[in-house]
């Protein structure tokens, strides 16, 4: 050794890290794994079913159809002078994008604990895979959207797509990161106590009718305006909102909310990158 | 040299039991102090992991203070008894879980395989699991791209390789998901057990593999195993772990021949105190047993095998005899071969000996244990113990052949060779 002391590694293993290490380069380097994954994903969906990805279509399209007969016809919500398919369409597809994510993101730990337990890569990169393989599930369920929207073009429906449809991107974005977040917060939480994974499947159910997917802002602010700020405050009413309003120009979209749902999505998703990052060092050795 | 790994103080703590309702409380309590800005309370009461004693406390130090350095190329075997902590340890050096306390350092990209076929999708095809289970470990999809035919071609599984690998049997899906992990590139290699699967042939391929990366390419390699004959054939050092401290850290040889010494305390049988307590009854108390090898330092194959009981007889003018049973680590009776200790009804009370000797090539490599009957007239039983003293016989490197041969036994036979015209 000749008594001269290495002082710099490549890799320290310690008790502790520091919480703010996002450790970005070494997601980076396994990007490739990724998009491994997301077409794992993609592939062992449809293998051995002989409509495929079809099957992405069904869903939506089914949902649609019952949403219009009970919320619709049954009990007469009014839909923002919208076509009820239209409206309901473009709620679930949004709202479907961001519970997928969340709901698979919540049981990265539990569902992968085997492959986790064998083999070191950043764990993020799992819940970024899923957010990146329900991307493809939305973009055809997107397809379909826009499927629906000619046909009631050519039908003569009144709707007017506007500029903010140029902030989908945007709004894709919030809905994969407010998902993402409040997964691996939840993630984070069940793996030693798995009480809330119970929680989460209702959860999310609940939450639903508390966004405004099978009703429109405005009725609830008319209806009971006391209670109308859960529906407000809720991160993603605005973003479903102002889909909504991009594509088929009617909604209750305020600059101001938008802001309000940018700010709280970053801040739980830094609040989940650093929950997750602490508990994936030793979850193993609870889940 | 430079220093590839070095191991400071490292200590893990498990929690036994079930985590539930019962264990919310500890964790409150944990976590309570932690905001007052104490020290854990749960680390001071944990005790030394033995999982053959029962402890007070529920919880225990699977890795207790460990450290060591590694120097770069270097090719260390861990060996230890389950249980010991070589897991637990392989599991810190490769992130699979982070250490209670203390650190480890590293120098050079590290890939671990503590399991083979790692994230392998049933449904995938192989060439898919290819590039799925080579990104799991780390590998960019050009490198595997570039290295895709050396892989099949080392997998011997080409003709499946764009079939599902469910439909394949257990040995080709064991093959492929080796030849993945058999190409990685890193400077640190570290090995868990994987090599217990595969046929012979495979397995001799995968020890070959292990060798030429950790000789020719001047890798530093980790490796557990079991298989002492592969531990001192590929390693260079070797390090003992028992109940989660470091016995022993130094060459590969000496620390297999450590480990053995250490682990075959069982060899020796002595009874100190009083005559009465010794193991028996009123007929017989045992006072003494030894197995030694004849010729060499550890009992092998080659080695010969002696063994010497001592005992004490109460029974006076009897016809006695002791019988030797010895079983293989599978329960079959390798022989049953008594000992006629007096034959013209005229034994002694007092204390006797008797010791026997097994010729070398007899015994296979493997586990055994004696049990011992002693009768009167041989018929009659005055005692039997069952499983009295276990020893095991090594496996010897024969040639280019280095691995365990089936059998019971293991003798040296002679041919004779002719040959006649057609």
């Amino acid at each position: 050794m000749a008594g001269i002391e290495q002082e710099v590694w490549d890799l320290e293993i310690t008790a502790k890290n520091n919480l703010l290490d996002f450790r970005v380069k070494d997601v980076w380097h396994y990007r490739d794994l990724l998009f491994l994954l997301v077409r794992r994903d993609f592939v062992s969906f449809y293998k051995q079913t002989i409509l495929g990805p079809l099957w992405f279509f069904i869903q939506p399209l089914f949902t649609t159809v019952i949403y219009t007969f009970i919320f619709g016809n049954l009990a007469a919500i009014p839909t923002d002078g919208l076509p009820q398919p239209l409206f309901y369409l473009a709620g679930i597809t949004a709202w479907n994008y961001f519970s997928d994510c969340l709901v698979k993101t919540s049981s990265v730990f539990t569902t992968n604990a085997s492959l986790f337990g064998k083999v070191y890569f950043p764990r993020l990169i799992v819940p970024l895979s899923i957010v990146v393989s329900n991307l493809i599930r939305f973009a055809v369920q997107m397809l379909l959207f826009l499927i629906m929207m000619g046909i009631y073009f050519v039908k003569g429906a009144t709707f007017q797509p506007n500029l903010y449809l140029l902030l989908f991107p945007f709004l894709l974005l919030l809905m994969a990161m407010l998902g993402l977040g409040l997964g691996m917060i939840i993630s984070a939480m069940t793996t030693k106590y798995r009480d809330l994974t119970f929680l989460v499947t209702f959860g999310i159910q609940l939450m639903m009718y508390l966004t405004t997917v099978i009703y429109p802002l405005s009725v609830v602010e008319r209806k009971y305006p006391h209670y109308a700020w859960m529906v407000k405050y809720n991160p993603i009413t605005s973003l479903i909102e102002c889909f909504r309003y991009g594509f088929l120009g009617q909604g209750t979209f305020t600059f101001t909310s938008l802001m309000m749902t940018t700010l709280t999505t970053f801040v739980i998703m830094i609040v989940g990158v650093i929950i997750f990052n602490r508990v994936e060092r030793t979850f193993v050795d609870t889940v | 040299m430079a220093t590839a790994i070095k191991v400071e103080q490292l200590s893990k703590i498990y929690q036994l039991g079930e985590i539930g309702t019962g264990s919310i409380s500890r964790d409150l309590e944990r976590f309570w102090a932690k905001v007052r800005g104490k020290e854990d309370p749960f680390l001071k009461i944990g005790e030394v992991n033995d999982r053959a004693v029962k402890g007070n406390s529920e919880m225990v130090w699977s890795l207790k203070d460990l450290s060591f350095d590694i120097e770069k190329g270097d090719v260390v075997g861990i060996i230890g008894r389950n249980g010991a902590g070589k897991s637990t340890l392989l599991k810190i050096l490769s992130r699979v879980t982070a250490p209670t306390l203390g650190a480890v350092k590293m120098n050079g990209r590290i890939a671990s395989l503590l399991e083979v076929g790692t994230g392998f999708h049933p449904d995938l095809t192989g060439r898919e699991n290819v590039y799925l289970n080579g990104a799991i470990l780390g590998m960019r999809k050009a490198e595997i791209k570039r290295k895709f035919d050396e892989i099949v071609d080392f997998s011997g599984v080409e003709r499946y390789i764009d079939t599902p690998v469910k439909r394949y049997s257990s040995g080709m899906y064991v093959r492929l998901a080796f030849a993945v992990a058999a190409h990685l590139e890193s400077e640190i290699l570290i090995i868990d057990e994987v090599l217990a699967v595969g046929d012979a042939e495979f397995q001799k391929k995968c020890l070959g593999k292990i060798g030429s990366v950790s000789k020719g390419e001047g890798r530093t390699v980790l490796f557990v195993s079991h298989n002492m004959a592969a531990i001192k054939s590929l390693c260079k050092s070797g390090i003992v772990l028992s109940n989660g401290q470091l016995l022993f850290n130094g060459r590969a040889l000496e620390a297999v021949s450590f480990y053995q010494s250490n682990n075959n305390a069982r060899l020796q049988f002595e009874h100190k105190g009083a005559q009465e307590d010794a193991p028996g009854n009123e007929n017989i108390r045992l006072l003494k047993f030894q197995i030694k090898p004849l010729h060499t330092a550890t009992i092998t194959i080659s080695s010969g095998v002696s063994f010497e009981l001592t005992f004490y007889n109460a029974k006076p003018n009897i016809n006695l005899d002791a019988t030797f049973e010895l079983r293989n680590g599978d329960e079959i009776p390798v022989f049953h071969h008594g000992a006629l200790i007096s034959t013209q009804n005229d034994s002694k009370t007092g204390i006797y000996s008797v010791r026997g000797i097994l010729p070398a090539h007899l015994l296979n490599a493997g586990l055994y244990s004696f049990k011992l009957i002693f009768g009167e007239n041989q018929r009659y039983m005055l005692f039997s113990i069952e499983n009295f003293i276990q020893f095991e016989v090594e496996n010897e490197a024969t040639g280019s052949n280095s691995f365990l041969r089936p059998g019971v036994i293991s003798p040296n036979i002679e041919y004779a060779i002719t040959y006649s015209q057609s």
